[in-house]
């Protein structure tokens, strides 16, 4: 092997690891989706998935079992009011049913929320589905105002036998400065 | 038998220049030994600067109540200690070991990207300079733990957070490039002869370490980076409130994070090997079966991340996924210990200090490995985690570990390095009051954790009282033994008794057919391919 | 002889040095059995794997020390020549695999027990905050009054900074312990309101995140009352050390009075709102809150910590005007340290502490706040 040829080699090898470098930097962010995509598929984070369009046909109710399902609601950093109409609620899975939920704004400013919501037993996430609802979405509200929101939803009659209770739990954040922000960039272009 | 290549090398010398002069030799330098000192030294500094770091924890938690820092300061030296010892001082020492040996031992005249090796070290001081500069910085440095969950590394972090991410990305590409140096070098430099499997086990441990650090660094640099977007970009990567999650922080983390802690481990795994054989004076028993544990063990390390947070609420699948997993690494290790005293069993040992710090090696590490046995079961790790029995675990697998191997490797190879022999007197007292700060330090730990003393506490209940007491007895004891050390290496830099070229009696491989010390330039014409013995 | 008179004598005052360190100093060396069939099954899963690990570890520890004393060159010994045995290999590969295999099928009866999510009789979240607990008794019924309130630290600042004697639950003392019945299943639903909480009580073996967003849930089913006490595992901030849980665990006949006690003073909160305070009470009641939750980071006398914490002596925020104050309490300072205690506290005392701040440290406004102003902020929004 002559000076040349390992010298030629050395510079293929370290390029060669280079773009493994750049890849696993890659790799990282690709982490991210697939992460969400994981979490979608096999309920990972108690994160429940996006909404439902409609009922699959011919879903049947299963008439022997009930389940329990709790509405919980947490407000962080944000005064004025966020409940769930009622604290509980027994069903029958593949039964469809509505609820609703009220949040104010007391301030006499605009203001922008979002609520997260997150299932426990995160298994029991999978088969919670929602076939309307306000998760993740900007709710804008204008000052004083008070807003009934709706959350119609169905329990998939595959939830696993021995979950008999669940609970769903909003957490409502502020994202007024954060709306702001993305709205003054775009004007900004 | 050593004469043969040294003579060659003589004759070449008047081809060279020798080492530049002053400061500007250090700055410029691209030679594989100068640089490999520099490494040494940085991560001895580190070590004593992570060192005093922890001795200001250990102060704190003499006694209960709070003497002499704030919580708040008390968690920043928490969060420095930790950086600053896996990515100071363990870390770069390694790479220092990789730097000098690795050629010497597969016969190569340099490492294969000389330039960017001279760069790869000289990024890390200022790397470091920045991430201790935060800590007189307005709102103090970090403190949100080496692990820096977010979001209190985000949201809530002080605004130094730049300053440290920034510190991240600099000593990730620094290890980075001395990844790609390595695996360069091992791959295209070895000498005739040198085929993969008559490689020292030291240097197929670092091929491995560098496969890791290529894979697993860049990911590291990504989560810091997706944190600067969190912070100052409005990104929701971790932020709930805008739909991301802060778990998803902890398994990239720890995806970098596993691996990492192998990288720190696989290379002491070589050195012991290396040394173990000589002082017994045996061949390494199943020297095969070590090369393929340790690629077990490396690959394993990719799919048990999550065992780190075997509490934030996954699924039962996933818990018995990653508790299953991670038993498993149980296997290879196992076979690495077993090898090792099967080394030692009908060897005829001598007991130098390399040797000591070795066999202190085998048996605290496996202790460590023990515990990790323990924390694999996941019901049970839901007691154990986050408490001192983790801190006992890690410590005992990464200072008696890692950091005694470091130790044993610098007794080791000293007298290569400065061809002179060290005070073996003074060694062996480095070793037994280290051997002893060590065990009094961490092994009341494991009885505070079970006992249920959460980690990263400033301040405890009464009943934690007495082993915390011991525990920081045995710090200060550790901590100011290993001054010891930098006694022994400069004495041993101005002179003593000449070191022969083999050094010692059962040592074999290229590294010690070079006169001590090593010549500033080595196997410029390959070894005779004769010298090249099986492993 | 007068050596060995002096060894012991130091040995004696070593050991009691130790000892008056704290005078509930323990020697506890091993984990808690507890009080719940899980606690207790983890107990003797962590012993049986103990047991292995030293097993094991006698055996190869023993090999090596037997080949230490025997192997040595100074007594002779020549090396052997061997270095290879696939056969050894196989069976040292195999013989930890089957005692892995032996270990993992009481782990995973163990963790699969701990996933049971059968129905609970009682459900309480539990939120985490930078620096205390709030433990939320789930409603069964609209009609039911919502049991909530927060967990703090009881322990004195005099204790910490050892200018006072520690007392006997050092750290491990709250204000409103949580109260739960035995006997009945009790679901916890843990969640936070800022950074990575962990709620960890070794009795129950229950530690479980609590992850702002999202929720996580853990059981217990107690079967001895008593008080069990944890702490906070999760690195949340300056304060992580001293954010602790009690845990009251009563008979469910006692526990069914003290919920049913909780329910009349839910009800009279929401009258309290409409109280008239008095200055001296605003002010007694305000430092004392003041004591338990503020000055951590405001420190005594308001002096604070600056930049990172504001001192409140004299500042503009605490002596000027008068809605800036109960604003900045109710709603917090985003991007900052201070949270929004609008929710934290009630009414009461809000105005008690709000009050306070303006009074004391030389801020002598003069201002008595009323629960009725801090609601006409809380309600009417500023």
């Amino acid at each position: 092997m002559s000076d040349k040829s390992v010298q030629n080699g050395t510079k293929k090898l370290a390029v060669k690891l280079g773009f493994a470098v750049v890849g696993m930097f890659a790799f990282g962010f690709a982490l991210v989706p697939l992460y969400d995509v994981i979490c979608d598929i096999t309920g990972l984070n108690g994160k429940t998935g996006e909404r439902v369009e409609a009922v699959q046909a011919g879903m049947l109710v299963d008439e022997q079992r009930e389940v329990t399902i709790q509405f919980t609601t947490r407000q962080n950093d944000v005064d004025g009011v966020f409940k769930a109409e009622v604290p509980q609620m027994t069903l029958k899975p593949g039964e469809m049913k509505l609820t609703s939920y009220r949040v104010s704004n007391p301030s006499d400013e605009v203001r922008v929320v979002q609520a997260i919501p997150s299932v426990a037993p995160n298994a029991a996430a999978l088969h919670l589905n929602k076939v309307e609802c306000f998760c993740f979405q900007e709710q804008i509200l204008e000052p004083g105002q008070t807003v009934d929101m709706p959350l119609r939803f169905f329990i998939d009659p595959k939830i696993p036998e021995q979950i008999s209770k669940l609970t769903l739990s909003y957490t409502l954040y502020d994202i007024t400065e954060k709306h702001q922000q993305a709205a003054n960039k775009i004007a900004s272009r | 038998m050593s004469t043969s290549s040294a003579a060659l090398d003589h004759s070449h010398d008047d081809h060279h220049h020798g080492p530049a002069k002053g400061f500007s030799r250090w700055l410029f330098t691209t030679n594989h030994k100068d640089i490999g000192s520099m490494y040494l030294w940085f991560s001895f500094a580190m070590f004593l600067l992570g060192g005093t770091f922890a001795l200001v924890i250990r102060a704190e938690l003499f006694q209960p109540g709070l003497q002499f820092v704030e919580p708040n300061f008390f968690n920043q030296m928490t969060t420095m200690h930790g950086l600053v010892m896996v990515f100071g001082a363990v870390m770069p020492a390694f790479v220092g070991l990789a730097n000098w040996m690795i050629p010497l031992m597969i016969g190569a005249p340099d490492m294969a990207l000389p330039r960017m090796n001279n760069w790869s070290f000289w990024i890390l001081p200022f790397a470091f300079a920045l991430m201790v500069s935060t800590l007189f910085m307005e709102g103090g440095g970090p403190n949100f733990g080496w692990t820096f969950y977010a979001p209190l590394s985000t949201t809530y972090a002080p605004s130094s957070v730049t300053y440290f991410i920034f510190a991240v990305h600099i000593m990730g590409a620094s290890s980075i490039m001395g990844a790609i140096n390595v695996i360069a070098t091992i791959l295209n430099m070895r000498a005739p002869g040198m085929t993969l499997m008559k490689m020292p086990l030291f240097v197929w441990t670092w091929l491995i370490t560098a496969y890791l650090l290529i894979a697993v660094m860049p990911v590291l640099a990504g989560v810091v980076t997706m944190m600067l977007f969190d912070i100052h970009f409005g990104t929701s990567f971790f932020n709930a409130a805008g739909g991301g999650d802060p778990v998803l922080f902890q398994h990239l983390f720890w995806f970098f994070g596993h691996p990492e802690v192998y990288i720190m481990i696989l290379p002491a795994f070589g050195v012991v090997s290396a040394i173990i054989p000589t002082f017994a004076r045996k061949r390494l028993f199943g020297y095969d079966s070590m090369v393929y544990a340790t690629a077990s063990i490396a690959f394993l390390s990719f799919i048990v991340w999550a065992h780190h947070m075997f509490t934030v609420g996954m699924p039962l699948a996933g818990q018995l996924f990653f508790m299953y997993a991670t038993m498993l690494i149980a296997v290879p290790t196992g076979v690495k210990v077993f090898n090792w005293v099967a080394t030692m069993f009908r060897g005829a040992m001598t007991f130098e200090t390399p040797m000591l710090f070795a066999i202190a090696f085998v048996v605290l590490f496996t202790i460590g490995g023990f515990t990790g046995v323990m924390l694999a079961m996941t019901p049970v790790d839901f007691q154990y985690h986050d408490t001192y029995f983790v801190v006992a675990h890690f410590h005992y697998v990464l200072v008696p570990g890692a950091v005694f191997s470091l130790m044993a490797a610098a007794y080791y190879w000293l007298p290569k390095w400065t061809g002179y022999m060290y005070d073996e007197n003074l060694g062996k007292l480095h070793f037994w009051m280290s051997f002893v700060g060590v065990n009094l330090l961490f092994f009341p730990q494991h009885f505070l954790g079970l006992a249920g003393m959460p980690r990263r506490i400033p301040d405890y209940a009464l009943q934690f009282a007495n082993f915390n007491w011991i525990s920081s007895v045995g710090a200060f004891l550790f901590g100011f033994s290993q001054l010891i050390l930098l006694v022994v290496v400069i004495k041993c830099i101005r002179g003593g008794k000449k070191a022969t070229d083999q050094v010692w009696e059962g040592a074999e491989g290229l590294e010690w057919t070079v006169p001590s010390p090593a010549p500033y330039h080595t196997f410029e014409t390959p070894p005779d391919p004769s010298l090249i013995k099986d492993q | 002889m007068l050596s060995k008179a002096k060894l012991w004598l130091s040995l004696a005052v070593g050991t009691l040095l130790m000892w008056s360190t704290g005078a509930h100093a323990a020697w506890e060396l091993n984990m808690p059995r507890g009080v719940t069939q899980i606690s207790r099954d983890t107990y003797d899963l962590h012993m049986t794997i103990f047991w292995w690990m030293i097993a094991i570890g006698v055996v190869v520890f023993g090999v090596l020390l037997w080949s230490i004393i025997n192997h040595r060159k100074s007594k002779g010994a020549k090396p052997a020549s061997f270095h290879e045995s696939t056969k050894v290999e196989i069976v040292w590969t195999l013989i930890p695999f089957l005692i892995l295999i032996a270990m993992a099928v009481p782990a995973t009866r163990v963790l699969t027990a701990a996933y049971d999510a059968s129905a609970s009789d009682l459900d309480i979240q539990i939120t985490g905050y930078q620096w205390r607990w709030e433990y939320s008794y789930l409603p069964q019924s609209a009609d039911e009054e919502e049991v909530s309130f927060f967990s703090t630290l009881a322990t004195s600042r005099e204790e910490i900074s050892n200018s006072m004697e520690k007392g006997e639950n050092y750290l491990l003392e709250v204000d409103n312990p949580l109260v739960i019945p035995t006997d009945r299943k009790v679901r916890f639903l843990m969640t936070s309101a800022d950074v990575l909480h962990a709620w960890w009580v070794p009795e129950f073996a229950v530690k479980k995140d609590n992850v702002p967003g999202f929720i996580n849930e853990s059981w217990v089913i107690v079967e001895e009352p008593g008080v069990y006490r944890g702490q906070c595992a999760e690195l949340c901030g300056m304060d992580h050390g001293f954010m602790p849980i009690e845990v009251h665990a009563l008979e469910p006949a006692e526990y069914d009075e003290w919920y049913a006690e909780q329910q009349q003073l839910a009800l009279a909160e929401q009258e309290l709102a409409n109280a008239e305070l008095s200055m001296d009470d605003a002010m007694a009641q305000g430092e004392e809150i003041y004591t338990a939750s503020c000055i951590a980071c405001h420190q005594a006398g308001g002096a604070g910590m600056p930049p990172v914490f504001p001192a409140l002596a004299g500042s503009e925020k605490a002596t000027g005007d008068v809605q800036v104050t109960i604003d900045t309490l109710v709603n917090g300072v985003p991007g900052t340290a201070m949270a929004a205690f609008g929710r934290q506290f009630n009414a009461v005392e809000l105005a008690s502490i709000i009050t306070y701040v303006r009074n004391a440290f030389g801020n002598e406004t003069g201002d008595l706040v009323q629960p009725a102003d801090v609601n006409a902020i809380i309600e009417g929004g500023q």
